[in-house]
């Protein structure tokens, strides 16, 4: 685990999904932990459309590897502004990047207090240790 | 997202502390801890189709049955025919029920006059003992024991294996052919090298004690390194058989299926005289299955999975037993069962992918072969 990277400027979900705020926009993506887990991402599934809503901590796409499908789960409540399409052409990224190229979502938040629920890089790293 | 996997209370290989150092993602694989991947399944992939993979695969079971009736013995247990394995040859055959369903596949290598041995899978190993001990009765001389604890295997597949092996033993490996073993030394190890595999490709299969399996890993590392050997899991292991077609126990293969519907027809011979089975299989054979196994691809995107259910214009007609990106043909594919008089090739099916349903085209297995 110490040769994975968990940026301490972003907030992370029980699911293994981190969030970054830009505004009252957050990017969402997989950590370095869960693209390491996963190994290979050969395919990433993600809502077609902006506009569409994503719900607080329910799933809103798949991300399959060479071994395993996985669902990808929202950390929070919001309106889709655009998914990362070139992920259709390289899900490598994911596994490359996972916090640049590879992400995964930019939503508008509905809420912004879910923020509050989720865990600092710390706190990640705490819960990934007694996992 | 995935999740630690309990792996306590498992057995671990002589070679468990070589993966650790070597950085594998351990994971539980037949109630054994077992290294799903070093670097990268699709890495190591390549590394085996085109230079060469090494696998620790010694959790799988060996039996030895030895004794003046140890031939008619096993031609009894097993469909395919004993009597015509030479001495130093393998085959590949299964531990049948009555009712001609599989509690196992197998290799079965003749080692001596009177001296087989069994190499069974290894979630099977206290089923299979049981069950082949237990067929014992009928024969007068013939011992069969559990030589799994002291028994280590390791698999070193692909187009360089024989160059990698070759400095390593005196053996001229040239000679060997398919499907047949000698036994010698491997840089100082007594082992059992065989010319078997389980990817596709050309390789070997390497028997040895526990005691000196490290030596053996190490040794062959050392000497296939620089030509761009690679410590290969079980990750590689599953892509590289997917697309070679094998079928996999616990998915192609079950108590609820017999052989004749998973396409192994050519080890099955009605002619070897009397097995156990054989009057269920024949039935099947006179009747035809009812299902058969198929390779799909699919014609969309996503990725087939072990479970998912096969469609035809709405109508279900069965299910994948396994599936997966295949990293050599870059198609995404699978294997299943669907009713036989839907088993042809070119033919258009979904796939039921979480509930969408996704076009894809059933053809023919392998998925791959190698030139």
């Amino acid at each position: 685990m110490a040769s994975l990277n968990h940026p301490s400027n972003l907030k992370y979900s029980k699911t293994d999904e981190w969030i970054r705020l830009e505004g009252d926009q957050a990017v969402i993506g997989i950590t370095d932990y869960a693209q390491d887990q996963l190994g290979d991402i050969v395919y990433v599934e993600l809502p077609g459309q902006s506009g569409q809503q994503v719900a607080h901590e329910e799933k809103f796409g798949d991300i399959e590897s060479v071994k395993a499908t996985s669902e990808l789960i929202s950390p929070i409540a919001g309106e889709i502004v655009k998914a990362n399409e070139e992920l259709k052409a390289h899900p490598e990224y994911v596994n490359d990047d996972p916090y640049g190229e590879g992400w995964l979502l930019v939503v508008k938040l509905a809420n912004p207090s879910q923020l509050d629920s989720l865990m600092s890089a710390e706190q990640y790293l705490d819960y990934l240790q007694g996992r | 997202m995935p999740m630690h996997d309990n792996v306590s209370q498992l057995k671990r290989t002589p070679l468990y502390e070589q993966h650790r150092e070597l950085g594998a993602r351990l994971v539980e694989f037949g109630g054994w801890e077992m290294p799903v991947q070093y670097s990268s399944i699709l890495e190591e992939h390549e590394a085996v189709r085109m230079r060469a993979g090494l696998f620790d695969v010694s959790h799988m079971g060996e039996f030895k049955v030895e004794g003046r009736d140890a031939q008619a013995f096993l031609q009894y247990l097993v469909p395919n025919d004993v009597s015509r394995l030479a001495i130093r040859q393998a085959f590949y055959t299964q531990l049948c029920l009555p009712n001609g369903n599989v509690i196992d596949d197998l290799l079965i290598y003749r080692l001596a006059e009177q001296h087989y041995m069994l190499v069974v899978n290894a979630g099977n190993i206290t089923k299979d003992f049981a069950w082949v001990k237990g067929q014992t009765s009928h024969f007068q001389d013939v011992v069969v024991s559990d030589q799994s604890e002291t028994t280590t295997l390791v698999a070193l597949q692909g187009p360089l294996a024989e160059e990698i092996l070759q400095p390593l033993t005196d053996f001229n490996l040239k000679s060997m052919r398919y499907y047949h073993c000698m036994a010698g030394l491997v840089n100082g190890v007594n082992c059992i090298i065989s010319r078997t595999g389980y990817t596709g490709e050309d390789g070997f299969e390497i028997y040895c004690a526990p005691v000196d399996v490290v030596k053996l890993w190490q040794d062959i590392l050392a000497v296939g390194r620089p030509q761009g050997l690679l410590p290969a899991g079980l990750g590689a292991r599953d892509t590289l058989r997917l697309e070679a077609g094998y079928c996999l126990y616990g998915h192609e293969l079950d108590e609820q299926t017999n052989p004749l519907e998973a396409r192994l027809d050519w080890t099955v011979k009605f002619h070897s005289g009397l097995f156990i089975g054989r009057d269920a299989l024949l039935k099947v054979k006179e009747a035809g299955p009812k299902r058969l196994l198929v390779g799909i691809e699919l014609l969309e995107r996503g990725v087939p999975r072990s479970g998912y259910a096969l469609y035809e214009q709405d109508q279900p007609i069965g299910s994948l037993t396994s599936g997966a990106p295949g990293p050599t043909i870059h198609k995404n594919i699978g294997m299943g069962y669907v009713e036989a008089s839907r088993a042809t090739v070119g033919r258009q099916v979904q796939v039921d992918i979480r509930g969408k349903r996704i076009v894809a085209q059933i053809v023919a297995l392998p998925f791959y072969k190698r030139r």
